[in-house]
């Protein structure tokens, strides 16, 4: 039961393969109409079929590498993530507080407040960097990613209600309501993209991600009008934030991510027998509605908890994936944890760098994401031929 | 909706002869041409007028029904004034003491809704014409987006108020509209990037929105919010006389247009072998719907939904589908007021601004139309 490992592949069924392997940057969406552009990979695949083991273990040891690589990377960006601030502290007082705190020690104390933050900005970098990864490979759509598909939406909604209607002010208690309309949500907007002849294409999916976002967005401004205190506290939730994460918040949240983050790590196989398509992977022994619902829930809760942490933050899970393929190929057994790695690098430095660049304020984490990410989607859209409307 | 079939199938039975079968006689292939040829001929100009009298049929009523909807608006109030006193002061009849509060109060009000709620619509079918696209409005791809981004801006930013914010929300969806475009331009500007981009540039434009509302103060904030949601209160012929110049000059441009409108609904391709430079009218069409948008986001706000539904329905009623632009207009204007009397008169104590209600209205009902667009499969 080995259904889509690139190097034990036929040449027979590597041209399934290639049919529908989408998530290739050089793929165009429609991937399935056009074949002949992943050539190369066909290449690759016959090249490893042709019996090159050495080969093979060289591509694995330079994957590996490049892993080590990017977690020392996430251990410098989460360093300067503590010692970058309204006040810089030196890395021999990070590892000294780290190591023995002093009550008394007022840049120790800095370090300390610090910390929560920086595991927030963990969590939901993990977390949205898996939850794009699935999004695209379950969907098989390059542009999906929990912001564009509504989903931030949803839980916004859910959230408005929680404050307004319910009473309920700790972020604690909201996290429930942002997860029950994160999940509403993507159900929904997946259910109407899915609809009719092609299923769920980019523009199917892009457009109804927009339209139920604009619908929950009207109904929350519906909300929002009639309860200043609401949505005084609200409008601070809306932007996408790292800032005063309470350690309690972070320590609540931390399991779900834990719980999904796992399995999601290891669900690259069955990303791969998914990618191919319905019938290769049904073919192939999978069981594709129940592992399609599988793995999707894990993305829903993913990208729910993160965005019960930091609030809506867009095109994180966009950008990871993308940024993971050129060095992992189309092997979701590595981009997962390639992209797992990245998101936390790239919503951590964002973070810092909204820190750097609006002082003595800050720029919120989902006002620099949205401003890096834009541009990239605005690049991916012009550089793809993807399907016509 | 048959309509772009409906246009190539006419243009395509108007110039040639039927095709006849090869072993008849060339009198006899001649006369069964003719015959076939005039009966095609027959049948276009007999649907053309099933056609006519229909949309003649549903614009006169839409005309009616706005009319009617909007001396019940005018008629209601703190002081409850008889619709035939309002009829009358209409026509300019009546001179007793209401008559004051009819056209000085109530009717600018009720025809900024009737004039914006028409830029709506038209803008909405012709975006939704353009990119062949049914959900592909203007407050879908981004452009609303820009008027709001500027217009918090200038609220929250420079403490302006009333007539600035306008101008400023005119130039911010004018603005985003050309860079959207220029992004979107690749040899040629295709519907689906230009809905893509729109998206992209869409999202940027909301986040500026939210980290402007959290550096604000909660008042300016609450201000801006309002002016988000898209309002009637307040307006006065100050709002209506600008508005209903902008409208004379782009609703005949955009009617003389139309017809090419419907020929570039049919595809680029076709539109290119009919004759019709696609590029250049495409620019053009873009341009009036951009500014009909500009014109009525500055009026009101972004009114949510307005230009998303009116396209269909009108679509809807008149059955065949030329996009429809007078009849979106029409429909536009009437789920402009309706909705504002419904907010303000619905729930007695309560003002609800006229944005609250058109979405609570439109978005089932865009839930509704994205399943079944995608159900046959016009989604994209």
């Amino acid at each position: 039961m080995t259904p889509t490992v690139p190097p034990s592949a036929t040449p027979t069924t590597s041209a399934d393969v290639t049919v529908a392997a989408p998530p290739l940057p050089v793929t165009p969406a429609g991937a399935d109409r056009s074949p002949d552009l992943s050539a190369p990979v066909r290449a690759a695949r016959a090249a490893g079929t042709a019996g090159a083991v050495p080969a093979a273990s060289r591509r694995r040891g330079r994957l590996m590498l490049g892993l080590a690589g990017l977690a020392v990377l996430l251990l410098a960006v989460s360093l300067l993530a503590i010692a970058v601030g309204a006040r810089q502290v030196g890395l021999g007082v990070i590892l000294d507080a780290l190591r023995h705190q002093q009550p008394g020690n007022s840049d120790h104390e800095v370090v300390i407040n610090r910390i929560p933050r920086l595991f927030a900005g963990l969590l939901v970098g993990v977390a949205l960097g898996l939850s794009g990864t699935i999004m695209q490979a379950v969907t098989r759509n390059p542009l999906a990613d929990p912001g564009l598909l509504g989903v931030n939406g949803g839980a916004a909604f859910a959230v408005v209600c929680a404050i307004s209607l319910g009473g309920i002010t700790s972020a604690l208690g909201y996290v429930w309501f942002a997860f029950a309309g994160a999940l509403a949500v993507a159900v929904l907007v997946y259910a109407i993209g899915a609809v009719g002849g092609g299923g769920a294409t980019p523009v199917k999916l892009a457009l109804a991600g927009a339209a139920v976002q604009a619908a929950m967005l009207s109904a929350t401004t519906a909300v929002l009008l009639t309860d200043t205190a609401t949505f005084d506290q609200f409008r601070f939730w809306s932007v996408g934030s790292l800032a005063g994460r309470r350690p309690e918040l972070v320590a609540e949240l931390a399991p779900f991510v834990a719980v999904a983050a796992l399995p999601a790590l290891c669900s690259g196989r069955l990303l791969n027998a998914l990618a191919l398509g319905d019938e290769v992977a049904r073919g192939l022994g999978q069981r594709v509605g129940v592992a399609r619902a599988g793995v999707a829930g894990l993305a829903v809760v993913l990208c729910a908890t993160a965005t019960s942490i930091a609030g809506p933050i867009w095109f994180i899970g966009l950008l990871a994936p993308h940024l993971a393929r050129p060095f992992t190929g189309p092997d979701h057994r590595w981009i997962l944890p390639y992209a797992a790695l990245i998101a936390p690098i790239l919503l951590l430095a964002s973070d810092v760098l909204g820190r750097v660049i609006a002082r003595p304020g800050e720029l919120q984490v989902g006002v620099v994401l949205a401003f890096l990410g834009g541009p990239f989607l605005i690049a991916l859209v012009r550089r793809q031929r993807m399907a016509e409307l | 909706m048959s309509t772009s079939s409906m246009s190539t199938s006419a243009a395509t039975v108007r110039p040639g002869p039927a095709p006849a079968s090869g072993d008849m006689s060339a009198a006899a292939r001649a006369r069964s041409a003719a015959e076939l040829d005039a009966a095609a001929r027959a049948a276009v100009v007999r649907a053309r007028r099933v056609r006519d009298a229909r949309q003649v049929g549903v614009i006169l009523t839409l005309a009616a029904l706005c009319f009617c909807v909007l001396c019940v608006s005018l008629s209601l109030g703190e002081v409850k004034i008889p619709v035939l006193d309002v009829v009358r002061t209409l026509i300019g009849a009546d001179e007793g003491g209401d008559g004051y509060i009819v056209t000085s109060i109530r009717l600018p009000r009720a025809l900024t809704g009737v004039l914006a709620g028409a830029a709506f619509g038209m803008s909405g079918a012709i975006f939704q014409a353009l990119l062949r696209n049914p959900l592909a409005s203007p407050d879908v791809i981004g452009i609303t987006d820009g008027a709001s981004a500027a217009a918090v801006i200038a609220i929250v930013g420079f403490g302006l108020g009333g007539y600035p914010v306008s101008v400023v929300a005119f130039v911010g969806a004018l603005v985003t509209a050309t860079i959207m475009y220029l992004l979107a331009w690749r040899r040629g500007v295709t519907g689906y990037r230009l809905v893509l981009i729109g998206i992209a540039v869409g999202a940027m434009l909301s986040s500026v929105i939210s980290y402007v509302m959290t550096i604000s103060k909660v008042y300016e904030a609450r201000q801006a919010l309002g002016w988000l949601t898209g309002s009637l209160n307040a307006k006065s012929w100050d709002t209506v006389r600008p508005l209903g110049l902008a409208l004379a000059v782009l609703v005949p441009l955009v009617l003389l247009s139309g017809r090419r409108l419907a020929v570039l609904r049919a595809g680029d391709d076709v539109a290119r072998a009919l004759g019709v430079t696609v590029e250049r009218s495409r620019l053009a069409l873009l341009l009036l719907g951009v500014a009909l948008t500009a014109v009525a986001t500055a009026a009101v706000g972004p009114v949510a939904f307005v230009a998303f539904t009116s396209g269909p329905i009108a679509r809807r009623l008149v059955v065949d589908g030329e996009a429809a632009i007078l009849p979106a207009a029409l429909v536009g204007a009437l789920v402009m007021t309706t909705s504002d009397l419904i907010g303000q008169h619905a729930i007695p104590s309560i003002d609800f601004p006229v944005g609250v209600v058109t979405a609570i209205i439109g978005a089932p009902y865009l839930l509704w139309l994205l399943a079944a667009t995608n159900r046959t499969g016009r989604g994209g």
